[in-house]
């Protein structure tokens, strides 16, 4: 692209404009293609009744989100998506902060403890999730053997297929998933955090915990909060650990709208129900980016 | 202020004992945490070299083995199922993947951090809103948009659309790489009579090499980590990827391959992690700091 242009030996790329619209053009179009143009057709398709067989689009009006809303398996998974995020992003943000703790301090073969701690985040989702499964055995499980050794039970568990126990072992396996994530987000806080505040604070004579309490917890706050944004964001959005598990079961316990909106959309052909069940996440998912972005905004961190 | 030698010896004695406790708790915890996260792994790892016999019996002590350990059923994934086909489709999808995210992503990152637009930040702030676009709100339409292309059940299906997944990030952590070369070098080589794509060519993106580097890695691992997508558009066995292929294919029924299925998950997880894992403290801080700190 070294075009010269009439009489100065100056090149066409060196003007920003023209360079800016070469350079950015071909990421917008793309975006614009292939995300903004399918979100569009989600929304349109939310209202129509568009299935796997009868592809055209009829606008029903509102009929397709009223069966959906209606539909007592949505409302379940509608409240399983908010619990599952609640209760999974209370117990990562603890685990988190504490990990963190401790991988900013230095101490021997802590390399290695970081590869390991790190391992549920950084190993792909499905295949991470399938060492649970196998885990969680209603048979076979080592936890089950464990527990009969010491004598807490006599049988099994059954870890997935007691629907309450499911619903448990899944936000297990979530945090269990999503804390390193986290606790990386932490760390860069906390490294952020200039050592002259460290120092000052050791020469003071407080301990590890005031420290913690009174230094730490309040200068993280915002960046713990965008660490726990992320965290609810992937809960809601991300199907992988449940449907390795349980596909939603048992008596749709553990169902959540990602879930539901395969099942409804993929498996089950109806595309317009599918797109609907998927679009309820829309508003809150919006909402939590403006919470992250004002945070990260005061932070100066975006 | 003055102290006296005895007081002073027992401050020092007691903080000496609280730095003590201090570090027994830190290991500890460091202990704790590390089994926690491996736990179901080890079991994993143990399960891959297990006879039938030890493995599906109740009360056998899982973390032993009861028989001598065996090959066999690595041996089985590798001669009896499609697992290198899975591997190597999701070679093939990451390496193409990771080559569209790099020639997309540079430039437009260039852009936003050095041709002072006047729209560059709102853009900026755009394309990181984009990767927060779960594939769970696009994945029902984007199979229609896929099977209109005609392109479903193969790789490029997969190819297509995994860089609207990748090009976000990868923008966005590149931009903070540019930002964080100083304009003059640049500047200085323009005035030295580079064009300023020769600038950039020759002077830029030499630095740029680390955040390259980077860029590489999260394209290639995001690209076999991710699963929705490729649930949706590949159901034959020989388009599918890791991601996919060990959890749907080397489970019949309520048949389960235990142990080559845990085989399948350690050969893949392991590296893979490995990899990320150097580039992690990179990947964080592109996406929580990256532009403005950089």
């Amino acid at each position: 692209m070294t075009t010269q242009t009439a009489k100065k030996p100056r090149y066409l790329a060196d003007s920003p404009r023209f360079l800016a619209g070469l350079f950015m053009s071909p990421t917008i179009i793309y975006i614009v293609a292939l995300v903004g143009f399918p979100f569009a057709l989600a929304i349109i398709y939310a209202f129509t009744d568009i299935t796997t067989g009868d592809p055209s689009l009829e606008f029903v009006g509102l009929d397709t989100i009223k069966a959906v809303w209606n539909d007592t398996v949505f409302r379940r998974a509608l409240g399983n998506t908010f619990w599952f995020a609640v209760i999974s992003n209370l117990f990562v943000v603890i685990l988190a902060t504490g990990l963190a703790e401790l991988l900013t301090r230095d101490f021997k073969g802590k390399w290695f403890v970081r590869f390991l701690v790190l391992l549920p985040w950084v190993a792909p989702v499905s295949l991470a999730t399938l060492t649970w499964l196998w885990t969680l055995d209603s048979v076979f499980s080592p936890i089950d053997w464990l527990l009969r050794q010491v004598g807490l039970i006599d049988q099994n568990m059954y870890w997935l297929g007691r629907p309450s126990l499911a619903f448990i072992s899944v936000v297990a396996v979530q945090v269990w998933r999503i804390a390193p994530l986290a606790a990386v987000i932490v760390m860069a806080g906390m490294m952020a955090i200039p050592k002259d505040v460290h120092d000052a604070v050791e020469v003071d004579g407080a301990g590890p915990w005031r420290r913690l309490f009174e230094i730490n917890i309040p200068l993280l706050a915002p960046i713990i909060a965008v660490a726990v944004l992320f965290g609810v964001i992937l809960s809601m959005a991300d199907m992988s650990v449940i449907y390795v598990l349980t596909r939603g079961g048992p008596t749709h316990r553990t169902q959540v709208l990602s879930t539901w909106a395969y099942f409804k959309g993929i498996e089950g052909g109806a595309l317009g129900q599918g797109a609907a069940v998927a679009l309820f996440l829309f508003p809150v998912l919006v909402g939590l980016t403006a919470v992250i972005l004002r945070l990260a905004r005061r932070r100066e961190v975006l | 202020m003055t102290w006296d030698s005895t007081n002073v010896a027992r401050l020092r004695e007691k903080t000496r004992r609280r730095h003590r406790l201090g570090r027994v708790g830190l290991y500890l915890s460091a202990i704790g945490f590390s089994l926690f996260a491996v736990f179901p792994f080890s079991w994993a790892v143990i399960s891959m070299f297990k006879r039938s016999n030890d493995l599906y019996s109740r009360d056998n002590n899982p973390f032993w083995f009861n028989e001598p350990p065996t090959l066999q059923h690595i041996q089985y994934l590798f001669r009896e199922t499609n697992y290198l086909t899975f591997v190597r489709n999701t070679l093939i999808v990451g390496l193409v993947v990771t080559a569209v995210t790099l020639a997309f992503s540079l430039p437009t990152a260039y852009a936003l951090a050095r041709l002072r637009l006047k729209w560059g930040e709102r853009m900026g702030i755009a394309i990181f809103l984009v990767y927060l676009i779960p594939p769970t709100l696009l994945f029902i339409p984007m199979t229609r948009v896929i099977n209109f292309l005609g392109i479903q059940e193969t790789l490029w299906s997969l190819i297509l659309v995994y860089p609207t997944i990748t090009i976000p990030i990868s923008s966005w952590l590149l931009m903070g790489y540019f930002k964080s070369i100083p304009m003059d070098i640049e500047e200085q080589a323009m005035v030295d009579g580079y064009s300023r794509l020769g600038a950039i060519t020759r002077v830029v993106m030499p630095l740029m090499f680390p955040g390259i580097v980077a860029v590489i890695v999260f394209a290639f691992t995001l690209s076999a980590h991710e699963f929705i997508y490729a649930l949706s558009f590949n159901k034959a066995s020989a388009v599918k990827t890791i991601a996919t292929g060990v959890p749907t294919e080397l489970i019949r029924g309520d048949v389960f391959f235990w142990q080559s299925l845990q085989s399948a998950v350690v050969l893949v997880a392991i590296p893979i992690a490995l990899v990320f894992n150097a580039f992690l403290d990179r990947f964080i801080a592109g996406f929580t700091m990256g532009a403005v700190k950089g």
